[in-house]
């Protein structure tokens, strides 16, 4: 069955339960990437309970809505937000990283059927999500592509040949949501090549652009709506995040892009998640 | 009778360390020198050089096909430009870069790659670094270096600097047993010999030389002969040192934390079957990996000296009385 709507209250509550989740697995493994994990958890949670026609019950339904997590480093919020749609066992989130778990490091078909597609390498996404979009369009199919990038990777080459791309073809099913959190792996993205102005970029490619905060699910909801309603052009949603969200000692701490809390951390994080 | 070997393999410095370190080095030597890196400044250790030099570092974002076609441009201009990434990325995004930018018209370029091989652990395939010694060997007029502890790897990048054109180093994330005292000479091309032995040969390059040297003990032992040779240097690759031991010891193990295809093995082979034929052994991956600790990952895909040492007795066993 389809999966059911839930209501923005319900996603408030979710949306600390998955954030626990996200420093829970990371703590557990030792390794991985809390900040763009816990910057992205409203729109996923938009996405998945809101936005796209899935059906966790049938991950391979062929008209099903198709979200790729491009910023696959991010991977603890998909498996975490996965697992509240019922794709996955949430009791086993904590073997993150850890010999022969479907929860690899980056998102891996391999162990995941479920997932759209393998990701690691930045800057791919976009140009994934195309392809899926194309074949929905060729077949009739109202399924639609979802692909989330990482500011740092829209630094990526291959990202504006996706974008110039959609742009000319009209590809009006896809949506690139890029998570605007200003940092990247050494630093700020100011300090490492600026990016912005973000909104300018994807508009003079042809995109429909909306900028919203991303951490307001009713703002998210309604873009993802917008961006639905829009013919003719993809939409870039540039959602302005807090690195580390949630979570005091994370946040806007380029540290904790790549670094696992200690135990010590852990039960902070977890007390201020309460 | 138990062998006693002058190895004591003490943890030392990860290679990509080492090629930071190294780094600096030659920036002090050289003005010329200079360095880009893709977002991940920290951990190829390019960062040491930014502190130092911080008008000769170039933060390219994460952009590698566009990071090595810069610096082939500075190149062109005479600088002497180290680009640097995780080796997955350095190669595999800027491998068209390298061929038309670098190895085609030949510039002076040094592309380095950290986090070679599956031991980089937890993160997974996409950041795992196992077709590069294919990718780069295919480059014609590239060196492509593969040390396996600190003290090599500082005096091959050292040597990469002075060389004129292409050179590509593959280097590791984990701690690196010390192979070599201080006092080692290095050639890029000349591999060493680490061990004499007179049954089998074992030629190794990169984490494996040190399961390769663990592998030789444990043949001892069982009164097998073995020999050691490190090959640093995975292209231009060592003919003589290859012909004398297929002629001496009439049996090869190859091993290398990298996909049998393509790898240091089957260009060992060639040499072999080019010079003097005899009964050949590889130890290497032959898929994708998985995320786990690096230890358990050189368990799993058979990286250790164990393996190493099995495959000595299979090729053992195929040798012609
Ligand atoms: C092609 C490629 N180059 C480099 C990396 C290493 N890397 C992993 S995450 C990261 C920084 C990503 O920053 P950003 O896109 O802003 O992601 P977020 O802030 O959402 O975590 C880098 C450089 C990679 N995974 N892929
Ligand atoms: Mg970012």
């Amino acid at each position: 069955m389809q999966q059911q709507q839930k209501s923005l209250d319900e996603l408030t509550v979710m949306a600390k339960r998955v954030r626990r989740a996200i420093i829970e697995m990371i703590g557990a493994a030792g390794s991985g990437h809390p900040g763009g994990s816990l910057s992205a958890v409203e729109v996923l949670l938009t996405l998945y309970f809101r936005t796209m026609r899935h059906d966790p019950a049938n991950p391979k339904w062929k008209d099903r809505d198709r979200f790729i997590l491009s910023k696959g480093h991010a991977s603890p919020v998909l498996y975490a937000v996965m697992a509240e749609a019922g794709y996955c066992p949430a009791d086993k989130l904590n073997t993150f990283r850890k010999l022969g778990s479907m929860y690899q490091g980056h998102p891996d078909v391999r162990f995941f059927p479920a997932l759209e597609a393998s990701t690691g390498s930045l800057g791919e996404g976009v140009s994934l999500a195309l392809g899926m979009a194309l074949a929905a369009r060729l077949d009739g199919s109202p399924a639609r592509s979802y692909a989330m990038l990482g500011d740092g990777e829209i630094q990526e080459g291959q990202v504006w040949e996706g974008a110039m791309f959609a742009g000319y073809h009209k590809i009006d099913n896809v949506v690139a949501i890029v998570d605007s959190n200003r940092i990247q792996l050494d630093g700020f993205v100011k300090d490492i090549m600026e990016i912005e102005p973000i909104v300018d970029k994807w508009r003079s490619f042809g995109w429909h652009v909306i900028d919203v905060d991303g951490h307001n699910l009713a703002a998210l909801d309604a873009a993802f709506q917008e961006a639905a309603a829009t013919n003719g052009k993809p939409t870039a949603i540039i959602a302005r995040t807090i690195k580390g969200k949630g979570v005091s000692f994370m946040e806007n701490n380029p540290k904790f892009h790549g670094t696992a809390p200690t135990p010590d951390e852990v039960k902070r994080a977890l007390q201020e998640l309460q | 009778m138990a062998a006693t070997t002058k190895f004591e393999l003490k943890l030392g410095m990860a290679t990509r360390e080492a090629f930071g370190k190294a780094l600096v080095a030659l920036g002090k030597e050289n003005r010329d020198v200079v360095v880009c890196d893709a977002d991940l400044s920290k951990s190829t250790f390019t960062s040491l050089f930014h502190n130092e030099f911080p008008d000769r570092f170039f933060s390219c974002g994460i952009a590698e096909a566009n990071m090595v076609a810069i610096g082939a441009g500075l190149a062109y201009a005479g600088k002497i430009p180290f680009v640097a990434s995780f080796s997955s990325f350095v190669m595999n995004k800027g491998f068209e870069q390298l061929r038309c930018a670098v190895a085609y018209p030949g510039v002076n370029l040094k592309a380095v790659g950290t986090h070679s091989g599956i031991s980089i652990g937890e993160d997974g395939p996409s950041q795992m670094s196992i077709e590069e010694t294919a990718l780069a060997c295919s480059l014609p007029g590239f060196i492509v270096l593969s040390p396996a502890d600190e003290v090599s790897t500082m005096a091959l990048i050292r040597a990469a600097g002075h060389h004129v054109g292409p050179v590509f180093a593959r280097t590791g994330r984990m701690k690196a047993p010390i192979i070599y005292s201080a006092d080692q000479k290095f050639e890029m091309g000349k591999a060493i010999q680490l061990i004499d032995g007179s049954d089998v040969t074992i030629m190794a390059t990169g984490l494996l030389v040190a399961e390769s040297i663990r592998a030789q003990e444990t043949l001892a032992a069982e009164g097998i002969s073995a020999r050691v040779i490190d090959f640093h240097t995975i292209k231009p690759l060592d003919r003589d040192i290859i012909r004398k031991a297929a002629a001496e010891t009439g049996a090869i193990v190859v091993a290398e934390e990298h996909l049998v295809d393509g790898g240091l093995g089957v260009r060992i082979a060639q040499v072999v079957a080019e010079t003097h034929p005899c009964v050949m052994e590889f130890v290497g991956l032959t898929g994708y990996a998985e995320s786990a600790t690096p230890e358990q990952l050189l368990d799993k895909y058979g990286m250790l000296a164990r393996d190493v040492a099995a495959a000595a007795r299979k090729v053992l066993a195929r040798k012609p009385k």
